[in-house]
């Protein structure tokens, strides 16, 4: 776990979605599904982040700024430093037999990165409009689906389900999916196992998502 | 000398970090284990953060059982944060601990704004945790008591040894768009930035009012923050918020520190203590190892 300061590379619209691109410098990226805590600036506190593709020399985070932290984000800048901790958490465990990624809205963040991994699965992915699903071109092999229709809905059946979306859309996913690995989203202050915000609670026991998730193996 | 303020790190799930304070001070052990406080828990602000955490801990018989022996291995001097709900509960609480040499410490919490005030006021819970222990025994302070120096002279003569200061003030954060509370019970403790001025102003006070060594934090962020709470009478300083975003804030405030005080030809830490006030009273040392 290092705090470094990385160059942004590019800043680019993605439909609604910005898609920071920066200079990898000598970060890890670690495994699909684990996440960066990225300083926004002139913010309080950094914003916990997952890894959306890692090409070679560069980072991708694929964000929606839709408050004033993903906001600052968002206005970064190419040369501009960006200061990022990570990788942190646990990702998806990548030995599954028959994987299909499941994604929804901004959820589809750490897909093309878990994809690359996987040798490119089949994928659905839901998104609430048509501009929002041009996010939908960064992961290969994907079936798109719009409201009202729900990716519960084209989820095709005897696959190891990899999802990460809204919490509505990961119950839905889990009562289908026995066994999905589901990667969850909770506020964090740190990251790291020193706040106890991200607290969720997991068959009775309390678990700090940061530690412990954010990608937690549906009961 | 530096420390964390209780609850903003977890010495077990980041040993490194805790191997760059001068002493780790625990979350908040409680007599029975608590789940703490419903999310949402964390809610940034324009000049500080709201946490509602509750609390959460596995309580005393756990702590003493499985933390403690894990967080004496790592090597770094460990200062016990203890809360309850009487002054009988804090009594028994210092009690255990006064059996086990790994406490170096132990601070009173007695000023969680995320739990309910416990009974007995602060100088009744020092007074019956100071029957059960010899160790070093802190009053954790809030900046919120309508007379802190009474407050504080209240517990200096109820035999505490020294005061942190200050715990997180109550806040409220509302979701712009909705306009409902942002944290799940509502309203939480507030700290960062923001804090700071409030919590140089309990510092100033408490330092004029006893002779007691001072911890102060609230808001710390660099080395002339920590200068400053030195220069208002705090003979330690602890880091809270800003090890949320910085994990490495103790070795750049540690070293930021250093800079300062040779740029000012000052000798160490402790020629800095109590420089904003007129005349230099003798102050009791810290005490710690």
């Amino acid at each position: 776990m290092r705090r470094a300061r990385l160059n942004v590379i590019a800043v680019e619209a993605v439909g609604p979605y910005t898609l920071l691109r920066v200079a990898r410098g000598g970060v890890d990226p670690g495994t699909p599904g684990q996440f960066f805590m990225l300083e926004a600036p002139g913010r309080i506190l950094p914003r916990p982040m997952s890894l959306c593709a890692a090409p070679p020399g560069e980072l991708w985070f694929l964000l929606e700024a839709i408050g004033p932290g993903t906001r600052a984000l968002a206005a970064l800048e190419p040369g501009d430093r960006l200061g990022v901790l990570g990788p942190l958490g646990r990702g998806f465990r990548l030995h599954v037999e028959r994987p299909l990624l499941v994604g929804g809205g901004i959820g589809v963040a750490p897909l093309p990165y878990l994809s690359a991994a996987l040798g490119e699965p089949p994928a659905v992915l839901g998104f609430r409009s048509g501009w929002h699903a041009e996010a939908a071109a960064l992961v290969p092999n994907a079936e798109v689906v719009i409201d009202p229709t729900l990716v519960t809905e084209a989820m095709p059946k005897g696959y190891d389900v990899l999802a990460c979306g809204p919490e509505s859309m990961l119950e839905g996913v889990r009562g289908l999916a026995p066994g999905a690995q589901l990667a969850w989203e909770a506020p964090m202050a740190c990251g790291y196992g020193a706040c106890y915000g991200c607290v969720v609670e997991v068959d009775g026991e309390l678990k700090r998502l940061c530690l412990d998730g954010p990608v937690l193996v549906a009961a | 000398m530096l420390l964390n303020a209780s609850g903003c790190l977890d010495a077990l799930a980041a040993p490194e970090v805790a191997s760059t304070l001068d002493a780790f001070v625990t979350k908040t052990v409680t007599p029975e284990p608590r789940s703490g406080n419903r999310p949402v828990r964390i809610a940034e602000t324009e000049h500080g953060m709201l946490n509602s955490i509750g609390l959460q801990n596995p309580g005393i018989d756990a702590f003493l059982d499985v933390t403690l022996p894990r967080l004496a291995e790592l090597g770094v001097p460990v200062w016990v944060s203890v809360g309850g709900s009487c002054p009988e509960e804090y009594a028994r609480l210092c009690s255990a601990l006064e059996r086990r040499n790994e406490v170096v410490a132990i601070e009173l919490n007695l000023s969680c704004p995320n739990v309910a005030s416990p009974e007995g006021d602060a100088a009744e819970i020092v007074a019956a945790a100071r029957a059960e222990t010899e160790r070093p025994l802190y009053a954790k302070l809030s900046a919120a008591a309508p007379d802190l120096g009474a407050v504080a002279r209240a517990v200096s003569d109820a035999g505490a040894d020294g005061l942190s200061l200050v715990n997180t003030i109550r806040g409220l954060a509302l979701d712009e768009r909705t306009l409902e509370p942002r944290l799940g019970p509502a309203v939480g403790g507030y700290s960062g930035p923001a804090l700071k001025p409030v919590a140089l102003a309990a510092v100033f006070t408490c330092y004029r009012e006893t002779g007691l060594p001072i911890v102060g934090m609230g808001g710390i962020a660099t080395g002339s923050d920590a200068l400053e709470f030195l220069a208002a009478g705090a003979a330690a300083v602890a880091l809270g918020t800003v090890l949320f975003v910085d994990p490495e804030a103790p070795e750049r405030v540690r070293r930021e520190l250093e800079d300062e005080l040779r740029t000012r030809g000052i000798s160490s830490p402790a020629q800095a203590t109590g420089l904003a006030h007129e005349g230099r009273p003798l102050r009791a040392p810290l005490s710690v190892a």
